[in-house]
């Protein structure tokens, strides 16, 4: 197996570990961090592929999402902070009644 | 000067309309009103006078007087200009002299109502719009006018609109008017098409030319014809004028009987180049004419209200008229059109004198021996009723034995057969009149006590112009206006065989009205038995004549109830409740059902929207997959 199809593979893996723990925990701050994940999995097939290709679209982008994941928890955390502190818990089901 | 004589009416609204009302705050009060509603039209009068004085300076040629131009469209140009020549002389001296009179006389009549101001600027707004019909040159000028005196009719028929029956008798004047003007518009397209023109006189002398024009003369003589009908109160659409009579007395003086219904007659003998090519159109005006004379006259004998016995008449001396115009008399027609402005406004007013003194009473079976109660009013009431009779040698005798001779011996479509039926209807209005002269003024007095403590003379601004046009209607028949406007309107051929017949006709006419005036003599004069005998014997018939043979009920069967039906069943109720609103009912309660779908699918669960998004994705990549 060569270096890029592993890249490739871990970068999947990463992917899909993120996305199974968004879909199956229940506990807020572990989402965020499976979120983390699946962010950096994508980030790590876009630098792969821009090595791969020997372009640096790829790599400016994953700066670009490394804005966009800082600025994302910046505020997530402040938001799950203020739920916490209102329903004393981390578990999602008691927020469900946010839907309004 | 032409245009002043129709401004100054103008003038006389708008500072009555605006400073002797509520809207300008009843700034000015009667006197006020008084002398600018009665000065500017005599102020006109003395201005047709005058241009009458200067028509006749040079030579009878007509003067034209262009005052704007109105529109500019293409190379055709439509301009407000008027036109003197005989026909609009004659017919602006009657509209001012008898319109100035019977302004006077309302001075008195309204003198205590507290829409004075308003009734005043009503009139002049009337007399304005009539002037712009009898002076303009155009057929648009014409037009303008002629909706106008409808609206001011309109206006003056629901005067006292608090009363239900009076507002909604406007609004019938109104509206079948309006199917006479469809007419009226449609031959003036047709005109508009044929000469790119809708000056009278160019039409008129396209017309007189030697190369016919290609446009039928008919279709545009019987188009015309039909906005004359809703104008004048011809068969079909003779219902409106005698519910008009719930306006003020000189209002009916005025409008339904000496001018506005008038203009039909005005505009057929403005157009007679155009009906001297279509014998079709004359002889359909002539048998509409003498019928609703006919017809019209014995629904008079038998009303009992005095303003309908009046109102009857006067439809049927239009059908005199329209007779006349028919076989090709016009200066005839116009003639008797002027005979009848001065003896039918004296006899309204006379009438109204009548309801003065009465304090309203308008039945004629709640008066009787008021001859020597309100001598004045009687001994005019009596002169124009002879005069209408056509008794010798007052007015009506000369105009209407004109009409008889044409309507027999024309070579335009007279035959025996219009002069049996109009000298039928000559009878007719003799003993009509004369019946309502007997019922008022003779015989014993049927009022209440009450009544007849109030009963009084008018005022002498009112009997004093009841004297002038008692005068006129005696002596008005020497006017020669035939021969005036031969040169303009020259009279019909007469076939030559039945010269012989003049005399006797002459005869037969006088003898008729005399006929009339004995039988109501015999028959009211005498024992109240004799006419309800005769009333007894005929119930039947009395019964279609006194509910005027139930046009009223036919039109409201056949044109109301199905106009109703299908404005409601159709246009409501389908159209409108089930189309139009449907469709937005049926787009609101999608946009709903759908709501109440999607909104299930918002449970608050994080889970469940990374369900979706991850089905989404899955979709999104597998659409790409198949389709890229």
């Amino acid at each position: 197996m060569d270096r890029t199809q592993l890249l490739i593979g871990v970068a999947v893996t990463l992917f899909s570990l993120g996305l199974v723990g968004v879909i199956v925990r229940r506990h807020v701050l572990v989402m965020l961090m499976c979120m983390e994940l699946m962010l950096n999995g994508v980030n790590l097939s876009l630098v792969t592929f821009a090595q791969q290709t020997s372009t640096t679209v790829g790599a400016v982008l994953v700066f670009l999402i490394f804005v966009v994941a800082t600025v994302e928890i910046a505020l997530a955390i402040p938001i799950v902070l203020l739920l916490v502190r209102t329903k004393r818990t981390l578990d999602l089901g008691a927020y469900s009644e946010l839907k309004g | 000067m032409l245009t002043a004589i129709v401004l100054l009416p103008l003038l006389g609204f708008v500072l009555n309309g605006v400073l002797a009302t509520r809207l300008g705050g009843n700034r000015f009060g009667p006197r006020f009103v008084s002398a600018a509603g009665c000065g500017l039209p005599i102020a006109s009068f003395l201005l047709v006078v005058k241009a009458v004085l200067e028509l006749r300076a040079g030579g009878w040629a007509p003067l034209v007087e262009t005052v704007y131009r109105w529109a500019l469209i293409g190379d055709n140009s439509f301009e407000i200009a008027f036109y003197f020549d005989r026909l609009s002389a004659v017919m602006a001296l009657v509209v001012t002299g008898v319109g100035s009179v019977i302004h006077v006389y309302s001075i008195g009549y309204m003198k205590d109502d507290e829409g004075y101001g308003r009734f005043f600027a009503y009139l002049n707004l009337f007399l304005f719009f009539m002037l712009l019909l009898v002076l303009g040159r155009s057929l648009l000028v014409l037009f303008v006018g002629w909706e106008g005196v409808g609206l001011a009719s309109y206006l003056l028929i629901g005067f006292w609109f608090h009363d239900l029956a009076n507002a909604r008798a406007g609004k019938k004047a109104f509206v079948t008017n309006r199917i006479g003007d469809a007419g009226f518009l449609l031959g003036m397209f047709v005109l508009f098409q044929a000469f790119g023109t809708l000056d009278m006189d160019r039409i008129g002398a396209a017309f007189a030319g030697p190369a016919l024009p290609a446009v039928s003369a008919s279709l545009v003589g019987v188009l015309l014809f039909i906005g004359a009908t809703g104008k004048s109160a011809q068969i079909p659409l003779h219902v409106w004028l005698p519910d008009a009579m719930a306006g003020p007395t000189p209002v009916s003086a005025l409008i339904h009987a000496a001018t506005m219904v008038t203009a039909g007659v005005y505009l057929v003998a403005r157009m007679s180049a155009v009906y001297l090519h279509a014998p079709e159109a004359s002889a359909l005006i002539a048998v509409v004419g003498v019928a609703t004379a006919f017809f019209a006259a014995t629904i008079a004998v038998v009303q009992t209200d005095i303003k309908k016995v009046l109102a009857y008449s006067t439809i049927s001396q239009l059908g005199f008229m329209f007779l006349a115009l028919g076989v090709g008399a016009y200066g005839v027609a116009i003639f008797h059109l002027v005979t009848h402005a001065f003896f039918k406004a004296c006899l309204f007013l006379g009438a109204g004198s009548v309801i003065h003194a009465l304090g309203g009473e308008q039945d004629v079976r709640r008066m009787g021996g008021l001859a020597r109660r309100i001598p004045l009013t009687f001994w005019s009431f009596a002169i124009a009723t002879a005069a209408i009779a056509g008794i010798p040698p007052l007015a009506g005798f000369f105009s209407k034995d004109g009409i008889l001779w044409y309507a027999f011996a024309s070579t335009r479509g007279g035959s025996p057969l219009l002069w049996l039926v109009a000298a039928a209807t000559a009878l007719m209005t003799a003993f009509y009149m004369f019946r309502l002269l007997w019922l008022t003024f003779f015989g014993r007095s049927r009022m209440t006590p009450e009544v007849e403590h109030h009963v009084h003379e008018s005022p002498s601004s009112m009997t004093g112009v009841l004297l002038l046009l008692a005068a006129l209607s005696a002596l008005g028949g020497f006017i020669a206006v035939p021969h005036f406007l031969e040169a303009q309107l020259p009279l019909p051929p007469v076939d030559e065989h039945l010269h012989a017949y003049e005399t006797p006709l002459l005869a037969v006419s006088v003898a008729l009205a005399l006929a009339g005036l004995a039988a109501a003599a015999w028959l009211f004069g005498g024992p109240a038995e004799r006419a309800e005998r005769l009333r007894a014997r005929f119930a039947g018939p009395h019964r279609w004549l006194s509910s005027k043979y139930f046009v009223d009920e036919l039109y409201e069967r056949c044109l109301d109830k199905p106009l109703v039906w299908i404005s409601d069943r159709i246009f409501l109720r389908f159209g409108d409740r089930t189309l139009i609103d449907g469709t937005l009912h049926a787009l609101a309660a999608i946009a709903r059902g759908s709501a109440a779908v999607f909104g299930r699918l918002q449970t608050g669960s994080l889970h469940l929207y990374a369900w979706f998004v991850l089905l989404g994705i899955v979709g999104a990549l597998l659409w790409s997959w198949r389709h890229v």
